[in-house]
């Protein structure tokens, strides 16, 4: 008998715990892409959250200090870690990334202040969506900058 | 030169840490005391050694050393000293390093103390904190080396690998090459040069590495089949100051980011944020769970699960804020040592379990759960519902993994994923918290419970009824704010029930019944000063969730924004070099409540030309309403054409930091160092072992 109230108790709080993280899950979800996987997908994708991740094209940052609108353009970057420590690092591929006229870039339109962190050759990660036209409208704005933590080549050797 | 000596001394230092435990394995086996104690020694010795290879990586930090690598990452000449001490933390390899450190010294402390008649855990405690520091050892000498140096050859052009990556390396990697020193280093990131993000990591660390011990303890426990709670009360200070560092930790990382990333927020459930909170839900746990142990001799094998996931989580946490396996604005470091720590991890976890397996049978509770609402079954809800949250931010974080594994599209969850799943699970915490102190050991009823709590409830109902007229009609709020109010009532009636029966049955005054009555139970009392502290903490974190507004605009010098009956009007800005080099933008607002002038406020930019970096500092004005928190975003040289500001209004926020000053306060309550006591009689022990004979079959149902 007391054994059995306590077991009943559990299944309760574990399918509890369950479906709260189920519902969650799928209410929040939210797709993690790479430009081309976006590109790809672009009429699938249109309207829904996504998360895409790419290097900054640091030419392409206008901001409008007067209106808080950001615009800038990001690259391709794999989303695979394999790939990009195949290639020689984040470092090395967020610059091979930017510097390469052919790969495939996102334009993205961003309303609020300037982050710090957004430069040239930052990974940027945006969570938004894509309009009809292509452009992807970033409600959330997250940058790394691995060159100037670690992984870095020095670059004025001297004696 | 220091650099080869630094790294001998932390390849001795690894080779000590394997001979005690081969010593200490090998005394044990053969039941010979000297090969104990050679064991011993060996890891006293390992202190000092990790000590002199650390003196000599500050130094070679501090002297701007720029051929060895680390130092060229993480300082630069214009550096201030002491960022440059603290540097030593601020890079993977050196964090490693301070991290053994850490372990070390901990374990010296533990060997320290006496061992009369705990003899038989002794090599088993050093087995398991040796293991742990040659692990970080071994990552410090085979992976990330933080005395690697830079070469050229003879041309005068940098060694590099195919990929022209400069190869860092402790011996020259060719003939004839030379060390290669950059004339200046890359500099600390600017973002953690904050007072809170230097303490942030050590204090961390700390919490990390204080937990190794009760794990240390446990697993001896199950290897020498001494499995009564003796290694309970052991440790218990242990795991009180590990739970203290790790909060500490916490609340010096959530300062840092409210003062420092300007989003107006101070928890972005970033999986680094998770990877710390998630050792100190298990450690919640165990501190809980450890009580209905000692109390009732219940939940032996839970306690020790418990602990083993903690031990799990420790480096699980260290792993993920040390390389870049998950997308995060923390993760700053990459590297290679992913697969080492998965190893580690995956190792240390199925011996561990597979020991506790082994003792399963002994590990049966000593009387069975009877009551639903007895206080031993509300701890058990307590842990489940903490382990939940945990299973909740474990999901979230490998969630992406996950889905990238079975259905090739990575997906993330985000922020709203864990308020809506963590949020109604701190609701039946809160509840909980305001229950369970009422309940009795052993056995409570419905009607036992009812009657104790309906005063504070009904106190807590017209509190809410009068908050819903009067501030919000926001329903989670007012749910939120009823269970604050309960709580706290209900946590204060027990302070002033046993204060009075003190006054009444001891004839003392109330402060000296109040003060004796603490001393007396600081566990107990300690604790309750936590709920306390938790609710404050609450009030502060439904305040920000709940009612946070924004503006933003740009406005010329004399012109105004308002928001939430301030104004801010900008009078001025102005440009100055700062202490470390870098350039200062302030701008002076002037704030007002109505017609009521309050003060100025500094926003500023300042940026740092070597790492080429932007740092935003809000200006703030806190009171126990609403903080006030200014962004500069942007400006005009000229300060007639206007500067764009952010503007937050954060209501209740500041509960939150006073909450988290009074909680490490009921930690050290809880914490301070009393004579040790036996709580439970012997003769009491004896009649739960009889217990134990006539039901263990009923008994192990029952866990």
């Amino acid at each position: 008998m007391g054994r059995t109230k306590f077991i009943v108790g559990g299944v309760l709080i574990l399918a509890a715990v369950v479906y709260l993280i189920f519902s969650a899950t799928k209410a929040n979800a939210e797709y993690f892409m790479t430009v081309d996987e976006l590109k790809a997908k672009s009429t699938s994708m249109a309207g829904q959250d996504v998360r895409v991740s790419g290097a900054v094209v640091g030419d392409t940052i206008q901001y409008d200090a007067n209106t808080l609108m950001l615009t800038f353009d990001v690259a391709q970057v794999p989303g695979d870690q394999k790939e990009v420590d195949a290639e020689g690092g984040l470092a090395a591929v967020l610059h091979a990334a930017v510097i390469d006229p052919n790969r495939a870039r996102l334009q993205i339109i961003y309303n609020g202040p300037k982050p710090d962190l957004l430069k040239n050759e930052a990974q940027a990660i945006m969570t938004g969506h894509l309009d009809s036209s292509g452009v992807f409208h970033a409600d959330e704005l997250l940058l790394k900058c691995p060159t100037k933590y670690q992984e870095a080549v020095p670059n004025q050797v001297g004696g | 030169m220091v650099a080869d000596f630094g790294y001998g001394v932390i390849v001795i230092a690894f080779v000590v840490a394997l001979y005690s435990v081969g010593a200490a394995i090998y005394g044990e086996r053969t039941k010979s005391a000297n090969w104990v104690e050679s064991a011993r020694r060996a890891m006293l010795l390992l202190w000092p050694l990790i000590s002199l290879s650390a003196l000599s990586l500050i130094y070679l930090l501090v002297t701007n050393h720029f051929e060895v690598s680390f130092v060229y990452e993480v300082t630069s000449r214009e550096m201030p000293t002491y960022l440059k001490v603290t540097a030593w933390w601020g890079g993977q390899a050196g964090s490693l390093v301070f991290w053994s450190w850490l372990m070390a010294a901990f374990a010296s402390l533990v060997t320290l103390r006496k061992w009369d008649r705990d003899r038989e855990f002794l090599p088993w405690v050093i087995v398991v904190t040796s293991i742990t520091t040659a692990f970080f050892l071994s990552l410090v000498v085979f992976y990330e080396n933080p005395f690697a140096e830079f070469w050229q050859g003879p041309d005068g052009k940098l060694i590099t690998d195919a990929g022209g990556n400069a190869i860092k390396s402790i011996f020259a990697p060719m003939l004839n090459a030379t060390l290669a020193t950059p004339t200046d280093g890359n500099g600390l990131n600017p973002l953690l040069r904050h007072p809170g993000m230097i303490i942030h990591p050590p204090m961390l660390y700390l919490g990390f590495v204080s937990f190794v011990i009760p794990f240390a303890f446990a697993i001896a426990a199950l290897i020498t089949g001494r499995t009564d709670d003796r290694w309970i009360r052991i440790t218990r200070r242990w795991t009180l100051i590990a739970w203290l560092f790790l909060s500490c930790g916490l609340v010096l990382g959530s300062r840092w980011a409210y003062d420092v990333l300007g989003w107006g927020g101070f928890w972005g459930w970033d999986p680094v944020e998770i990877a710390a909170l998630m050792p100190w839900l298990t450690g919640t746990a165990f501190l809980h769970s450890v009580m209905i142990q000692e109390k009732r001799g219940l939940l032996k094998q839970w306690n020790m699960l418990l602990i083993i996931l903690t031990y799990s989580l420790v480096i699980f946490g260290t792993f993920l804020t040390r390389t870049g396996v998950l997308s995060s604005v923390h993760a700053f470091a990459q590297s290679a040592i992913g697969p080492a720590f998965f190893a580690f991890i995956g190792v240390t976890f199925v011996v561990s379990v597979a020991l506790l397996i082994y003792r399963w049978p002994d590990l049966r509770g000593e009387t069975e759960m009877k009551s639903m609402l007895s206080r031993e079954a509300l701890f058990l809800l307590n842990n489940l519902l903490f382990i939940s949250i945990l299973v909740v931010c474990f999901w979230g974080v490998v969630f992406p993994l996950v889905s990238q594994l079975f259905t090739g599209q990575t997906v993330t969850v985000g922020p709203p994923f864990y308020q809506a799943a963590t949020a109604p699970l701190f609701a039946v915490l809160m509840l909980l918290m305001g229950v369970a102190p009422l309940s009795a050991w052993g056995h409570s009823s419905l009607k036992t419970l009812g009657r104790a709590i309906w005063k504070s409830a009904v106190a807590a109902l017209i509190i809410t009824v009068i908050l819903f007229f009067t501030y919000t009609n926001n329903p989670i709020a007012l749910v939120g704010f009823f269970l604050v109010a309960l709580v706290l009532l209900v946590t204060l009636q027990e302070f002033g029930r046993a204060t009075f029966a003190r006054v009444r049955a001891q004839n003392e005054n109330i402060f000296v019944a109040f003060w004796r009555l603490v001393g007396r139970d600081r566990r107990r009392y300690g604790g309750y000063v936590i709920h306390i502290s938790m609710m404050l903490m609450a009030v502060g974190i439904l305040g920000i969730n709940l009612f946070q507004v924004q503006t933003q605009g740009t406005v010329s010098t004399n012109n105004s924004l308002s928001l939430s009956g301030y104004t801010v009007k900008y009078d001025s800005v102005a440009q100055f070099p700062g202490p470390d080099g870098q350039q200062v933008t302030r701008a002076i607002v002037s704030v007002y409540q109505g017609k009521n002038y309050l003060g100025d406020l500094y926003p500023r930019i300042d940026y740092y030309p070597t790492e080429q970096q932007n740092m935003t500092i809000p200006g703030q004005r806190s009171t126990l309403k609403d903080d006030l928190y200014i962004i500069l975003v942007d400006w005009q040289p000229a300060a007639a054409n206007g500067a764009t500001f952010k503007i937050f209004v954060n209501p209740l926020v500041n509960w939150l930091w006073i909450g988290a000053i009074i909680f490490l306060f009921g930690i050290i309550i809880a914490a301070w160092p009393d004579r040790e006591v036996e709580r439970i009689p012997a003769q009491m022990r004896s009649i739960h072992q009889a217990d134990k004979q006539t039901d263990s079959r009923q008994a192990s149902a029952a866990d």
